[in-house]
Parts: C-alpha cells; sequence; structure tokens
C-alpha cells in the first residue's frame, strides 16, 4: 500500500512540463544508483515523545525517489513563499498573505504519509498544504492576486485555497474554526467506511480556543478518525507560547486523547508520525500531533518577524534546522544526486515560479457579477448597485 | 449636566454647543481651566466636535484612544485593559505605553480566545471593576457573542439589580479598510443593536472617540465601542488633552440643511460629508446627522430633523437587509409618515459577505449616495 502511494505521489503531474517523475533520471546526468523505490532506511533527527500511547520508530523508511520528491517540491514551496513576499511588497497581493516557509516539511511530510482521500484542512497559512496536495503554481499566484484563475476564482484570496479533489478543505481566516470542522470531515469518513482519515491543522495560537476542546472531546466520544495537528511554530503572531498557554506542550493538552510529539523540520519524521497517526486513529479515534516547527517570516506580511524574537534565533533556526538543507544533506550523503545537480533543481524551480507568475499576472480579475455568484445556490433576487453610477441591477444566481 | 445646543439655520454649517462634562475624577495633570460654560465654535469639517477647553493637540485617532485609555486608567485605580497584544501597544497601537505606566497587573495580554475573554471581563465588571476588554477586530467578536448577549445583557435584568456587569466596555475596530477582506472588514454592530442591556457606540473622529470612550468606560452599563479601523490614522484632529466625556445617547447635527436628513455613524460620515458637499453644488441643502450611539439611539434628534426636511437617507457599510438602518427607517415611519416626502433611503453595502477584490462594488460609496439623495429628493 504504502509502495503503491509512493509510485502515484510521484506520478501526479509536477508543476514543471520538462521535469517529470519518468524523466528524472535523465535529468540528474550522472549514472549512479538508479533512482527507484529501494527502501532506505534513515534515522529521525529526534525521538518521538509520546503521550498515552506507544511512540512509532525513529526508523523511517524511505526511498531515493521519496527523497529527491521531497527536495524537489519544499525547494518549489519555498520559492513560492519568498516570490509571494515580493509580490506582496509590489502590491500586486493585496490583503493578507501568511507566509510558510520554514515549515514546508510538515506539508510534504504529511502529503508522504497519507492519500489523496484523506481530507486535511486548515488555517490561513495554507499556500504550501494546497501546492502539496496538488495545487498548481498559477492557481496559487492567480488566487494571490485575486484572479479569476486562482483555484478560488479569486473571491477567496490567500486565506481560502481549497481543492476538493484532493480533499483539501481549505483555508480559514478565523483562528480555531477549522478544527470542529476537520471533526466534522472525519465523522462523514468514519460514516463511508473507506478508512480514510482527517487532518485538522492549527497553530500555537489557536490551540487556546475553546472551540478545539470541543472538537476534542466530540471526537474522542465518538471515536473518529481525526488527527488534530498542531503546527507549533513557536508564536501566535507576537505571542511566544509560554505567554499565551500555561502548558505548552500542545501533544499533552488532549489529556485522554493520545499525543505524539515529532520534529516538525524533518520531513521523514513527520511522514512516520502520519502514518502512525492514521493507522492509529482508524482504530482507537483521535490522536494529537504537536509538529515542532518554525517559520522564518513574521505572522504575516504586516510583521517583520523581529520584534518578538532575535534575528539570532531566526538565523540559528535556518542553519541548524532547516528541512530543505536536511533533505540535501541526506541526497548528497546516499549519493543520490550531487550539489550542482540540486542547485540545477533549485534554478529551475525558481524559473517555474517565475513563469507562474507572469502567467498569473496576465489572468484578469474576476467578472463584477462574480459579486454575487455563490452567496447562495439559487436565485435570490437581490437588486444592488454598481459602483460609481453604474446601475447594475443583478438577481444573485 | 445641562446641555443646550442652538443650532443655526441652513447655509453654514457652524453652529454653536454649549457642552461641558464635569467630572470629579478629573485627571490631575492637566493644566485648563475647568471652565463650566465653555462656548466652542464648530470647525466646517466632518471631524468637528464638542469637548473640553484648554491646550489641545493634533492627534489621530489611535492616539486619541490610547489617551482616553490613559486617563481612564489613572482616574480610577480598578480599571483593567486586556485582549490579545495589548500589552506591547495592540496591532493598531491604541493601547502604547499603558503596560509601561499602570503595571503588567492592569494591562494584559489575553490568549487568544474571544469566548473566554468576553466571559473573563464580564466576571471581572460584575466584582465592581471597570473592564476594557479589547476584541483585536471585530470580525472576531462572534465566539463572545453568546457572552455579550447570554451574560452581559442580561446580568443585570436577571438577578433583580442584584448584580451587573456595567464596568464591561469591549472595543473592537470594524469597518473596510481598503484591503480587509472577509475577516478584517466587517461592521457587526447590527447583530449587538438587537440586545436590549448593552449601549452600543461608534465614534467618527479623534475628538469624538476621546469623549466618547470615557464615557463608555465609565457608564454603568456594559458597552460594546467599535471603532473604525479606516480612521485610525487618516482621522487627525485637534483633541483637547484633558478628561472630558461626551454625552450617550445624543445624536449631533453635524452639518445643517433643510432639503434632507442624512443619518450615519463612524467612517461613513466622512464619504456622506463629501456626498452632501456634492449636492450642495446642486443646491440641495443635506442635514448630516452624526448618530455616535446606536442603542439606545437619540430618536428625538433625529425625529426633529426629518419633520424640519421631510426626507431620511440612512446609510452604513454593513450589509443593507437587516442593518441598522432598518431599524431607523422603520421607527421613523413610525414617528413622521405623514411628515415624509420621499420614502426612506438606505445606501448599504451589498448582501454578500464582505468580498475580496470587489470591496469598491460592494461599499456604499459618494456617488451612490449622492445618486439616492437625488432621487430622494427628486421623488
Amino acid at each position: 500500500m504504502a509502495l503503491l502511494r509512493r509510485s502515484s505521489h510521484l506520478i501526479r503531474p509536477l508543476t514543471s512540463p520538462t521535469l517529470t517523475a519518468s524523466n528524472l533520471t535523465s535529468y540528474l546526468r550522472h549514472s549512479f544508483s538508479s533512482l527507484d523505490d529501494t527502501p532506505i532506511t534513515v534515522e529521525t533527527s529526534m525521538p518521538f515523545t509520546s503521550h498515552n500511547c506507544e511512540p512509532p520508530s525513529r526508523s523511517v523508511e524511505t526511498s531515493a525517489k521519496e527523497l529527491m520528491t521531497f527536495f524537489i517540491d519544499m525547494a518549489t514551496m519555498r520559492r513560492m513563499e519568498i516570490a509571494a513576499d515580493s509580490l506582496y511588497k509590489a502590491k500586486l497581493i493585496r490583503g493578507f498573505c501568511h507566509l510558510y516557509d520554514g515549515q514546508e516539511a510538515v506539508a510534504i511530510g504529511m502529503e508522504a504519509g497519507i492519500t489523496k482521500k484523506d481530507c486535511i484542512i486548515t488555517a490561513y497559512r495554507d499556500h504550501c498544504i494546497y501546492f502539496c496536495r496538488g495545487g498548481t503554481l498559477l492557481g496559487t499566484f492567480a488566487e494571490l492576486m485575486g484572479r479569476k484563475n486562482g483555484c478560488s476564482n479569486g473571491k477567496g484570496g490567500s486565506m481560502h485555497f481549497y481543492k476538493p479533489e484532493s480533499g483539501f478543505y481549505g483555508g480559514h481566516g478565523i483562528v480555531g474554526a477549522q478544527v470542529p470542522l476537520g471533526v466534522g470531515l472525519a465523522f462523514a469518513q468514519k460514516y463511508n467506511k473507506e478508512d480514510h482519515v482527517s487532518f485538522a491543522l492549527y497553530g500555537d495560537g489557536a490551540a487556546n480556543q475553546g472551540q478545539l476542546f470541543e472538537a476534542l472531546n466530540m471526537a474522542a466520544l465518538w471515536d473518529l478518525p481525526a488527527i488534530f495537528v498542531c503546527e507549533n511554530n513557536h508564536y501566535g503572531m507576537g505571542t511566544a507560547e509560554w505567554r499565551a498557554a500555561k502548558s505548552p506542550s500542545y501533544y499533552k493538552r488532549g489529556d485522554y486523547v493520545p499525543g505524539l510529539k515529532v520534529d516538525g523540520m524533518d520531513a521523514l519524521a513527520v511522514k512516520q508520525a502520519c502514518i502512525f497517526a492514521k493507522e492509529h486513529s482508524l482504530k482507537n479515534g483521535p490522536l494529537i500531533l504537536e509538529m515542532d516547527t518554525y517559520r522564518y517570516h513574521g505572522h504575516s506580511m504586516s510583521d517583520p518577524g523581529s520584534t518578538y524574537r532575535t534575528r539570532d534565533e531566526i538565523s540559528g533556526v535556518r542553519q541548524e534546522r532547516d528541512p530543505i538543507e536536511r533533505v540535501r544533506k541526506l541526497i548528497l550523503a546516499h549519493d543520490i544526486a550531487t550539489e550542482k545537480e540540486l542547485k540545477d533543481i533549485e534554478k529551475e524551480k525558481r524559473k517555474e515560479v517565475d513563469d507562474a507568475i507572469a502567467q498569473a499576472k496576465e489572468s484578469p480579475v474576476p467578472d463584477p457579477s462574480e459579486l454575487y455568484t455563490n452567496v447562495y445556490v439559487k436565485g435570490y433576487g437581490v437588486e444592488a448597485c454598481g459602483a460609481d453610477r453604474k446601475g447594475v441591477k443583478a438577481v444573485l444566481p | 449636566m445641562a446641555m443646550t445646543k442652538i443650532g443655526r439655520s441652513s447655509g453654514t454649517s457652524r453652529f454653536f454647543n454649549i457642552c461641558r462634562w464635569t467630572t470629579s475624577l478629573a485627571n490631575t495633570t492637566t493644566t485648563t481651566t475647568r471652565d463650566e460654560t465653555k462656548i466652542l465654535h464648530t470647525t466646517t469639517t466632518s471631524t468637528s466636535s464638542k469637548g473640553g477647553g484648554g491646550t489641545t493637540k493634533s492627534m489621530n485617532l489611535f492616539t486619541a484612544i490610547n489617551q482616553a485609555l490613559h486617563i481612564a486608567l489613572d482616574s480610577h485605580p480598578r480599571t483593567y485593559v486586556f485582549g490579545e497584544d495589548v500589552g506591547f501597544g495592540g496591532v493598531f497601537r491604541c493601547t502604547t505605553g499603558l503596560a509601561d505606566r499602570f503595571g503588567k497587573q492592569r494591562v494584559f495580554n489575553t490568549p487568544l480566545c474571544e469566548q473566554g475573554i468576553v466571559g473573563f471581563g464580564i466576571g471581572l465588571a460584575a466584582m465592581g471593576n471597570r473592564a476594557i476588554a479589547e476584541i483585536q477586530f471585530a470580525d472576531y467578536i462572534y465566539p463572545a457573542f453568546d457572552q455579550i448577549v447570554n451574560e452581559a445583557a442580561k446580568f443585570r435584568y436577571r438577578s433583580g439589580n442584584q448584580f451587573n456587569c456595567g464596568g464591561l466596555t469591549i472595543r473592537a475596530p470594524y469597518g473596510a479598510v481598503g484591503h480587509g477582506g472577509h475577516y478584517h472588514s466587517q461592521s457587526p454592530e447590527a447583530f449587538f443593536c438587537h440586545v436590549p442591556g448593552i449601549k452600543v457606540v461608534i465614534p467618527r473622529s479623534p475628538r469624538e472617540a476621546k469623549g466618547l470612550l470615557l464615557s463608555c468606560i465609565r457608564d454603568p452599563n456594559p458597552v460594546v465601542f467599535f471603532e473604525p479601523k479606516w480612521l485610525y490614522r487618516l482621522a487627525v484632529e485637534e483633541v483637547p488633552e484633558d478628561d472630558y466625556m461626551l454625552p450617550l445617547s445624543q445624536a449631533e447635527v453635524i452639518r445643517e440643511g433643510s432639503d434632507i436628513t442624512l443619518v450615519g455613524w463612524g467612517a461613513q460620515l466622512a464619504v456622506m460629508e463629501q456626498a452632501c458637499a456634492d449636492a450642495q453644488k446642486d443646491g440641495i441643502s443635506c442635514e448630516l446627522i452624526d448618530l455616535k450611539t446606536l442603542i439606545p439611539w437619540d430618536k428625538e434628534t433625529v425625529e426633529a430633523s426629518v419633520k424640519k426636511t421631510g426626507r431620511l437617507l440612512i446609510s452604513h457599510e454593513a450589509p443593507v437587509t437587516g442593518g441598522f438602518a432598518a431599524e431607523i427607517s422603520a421607527s421613523l415611519v413610525e414617528r413622521c409618515f405623514l411628515r415624509l416626502e420621499a420614502p426612506i433611503a438606505r445606501v448599504c453595502g451589498l448582501d454578500t459577505p464582505f468580498p475580496l477584490v470587489f470591496e469598491p462594488f460592494y461599499m456604499p460609496t459618494k456617488n451612490k449616495i449622492l445618486d439616492a439623495i437625488k432621487a430622494t429628493v427628486n421623488y
């Protein structure tokens, strides 16, 4: 099952027509041990800490192909977020923009451990989760810029990316509100009896919301296959976790719900944890995963990110724990590719991101009539004025 | 405290007001004279208002609110300010300097839990304290909605006046800001106007904000105070530096006219003022009223004005269906039916969620108001 999922994951179209799984080996021009699914066993950087359950083993099975996909995808995501930063400063992206760079390992590791039939629901830091669920760069940038070709037709913006075909339920602005939704998804999945699970992601700030505990209780009471993933980047906006929570051990806060603390900067640890969590919750009900991760940017684009933490701290994490560097070291250590090849891949991905941005810039803004679409399902019959004396009388479709 | 208003007839918007609230909890560092009957001459800008005499300083909205909070904390030892990120000054800088000056026991951050913040504030107020709770954006106030409606509004009533949470003031930035999107632009005032037992107050300018906020904090009823976030930096005005309060539940005629009455609150008044100026060029004399307190609202002032002009237009950013304009419209029809020359117009936000890129289409802009003024006058 895991093997099948890995290869299907690789066969999904990557963003560039030039770099696909099938020509990956030819792209990397050297001859070396062929990229295949031969298992490579890697130890995670730290052991898992658990609460009320047996932690999974530190040894993770991966393969050359998987490690390369991790690298390629994470490099793309990193480039995507940095490009979004520049676009925001150029005022092409407006409104709010919450960047995920530093946390890529959580998105990619989770994806590696589950299928597209499992559901993921998260808060507003959702660009990379969308991408890992099969989203395109064009869909991302067009949506960020509020254009028609965006994944939510330009009506959602940065905080509201969705992908129903891949079980990605978005993209939510109100902190913590997505967690009870995630439990609802899990309930539906249990009903369907197809052995799928739901991952409800939230942050350390949201961990203090009451609705989270309501959702935990419901999930535990009804034995739902819901996995609560706390992406603990240690700062709720500008507030450090120890200043907002009596117990910053978020994996323990479920009390009767077992929990696991995971190094969120290690994609393989995340993968292992998600595989474990899926198995566990299908049998025993909900589980909390605390991903110990870090974001390099501030909370959003209006937050420099340096008023509540030192630059030394940020650069320290970047040096010691950067997820992409970790995978790079693994790839080099196992002779899967050379440094030059990895750099070339990064350049290639940078170019792809730039192309997607150019394409997104060409994309038109949604038609003004879209203002009234999808408020309700059927016709609503409301009259409204257009801007500046253009009397547009619209019946809400 | 006596308050008299002498209105001048139309043409100009200058009028004299005599208004002075004295309070025994004055800021002792002030150097102003406590002149009881200072006559003020307001300017023609929409950011005019009454206030105390003495030294004034040019400041914007968040500074005025900050000053009001400083005064409130200084003048009453059991006043507390709390909310998300208020310690360092808040995301809009309304609470700068408070923690340093009054200590972390009185000005402190809460975790991310609106329901908890308001419930906690109600309890604190029930013990006789002045609890000033900040909700970071009005869009996030809904988890606290139950606490406000079911607890705060009904506490005095259901305990037969044995308990009350009058010391509670909830501050929240509301309204569109140009790029706020769905969850940083909402105007939820109408939801709270439907709840007897609380007051809803919305200032239009720095001078108003400082006086109204101090009144709200000292008012013995729970108050929800919405601050127009668009104006935090944009609105700059001369604001008296001393301690002064402005009356609640009193609307103000900020521009005199004879052809049509316009009613609004908060940031929308600036837009309406522009529409009035444009209408003036076409010979329509508009009377503009700032409602200030939405519940309990000053029906008399609006009624007197509509009886004079015979026409009414109400404007707000919130969606039109069920917005507060509906309440004003219904009340005025009850009171002034035979005097009305035209249907009451409402120029409000559309009945859609607050949009992202479509914000310019959604908003009740100056031209929409101008069109409605003309349509009403020419009915």
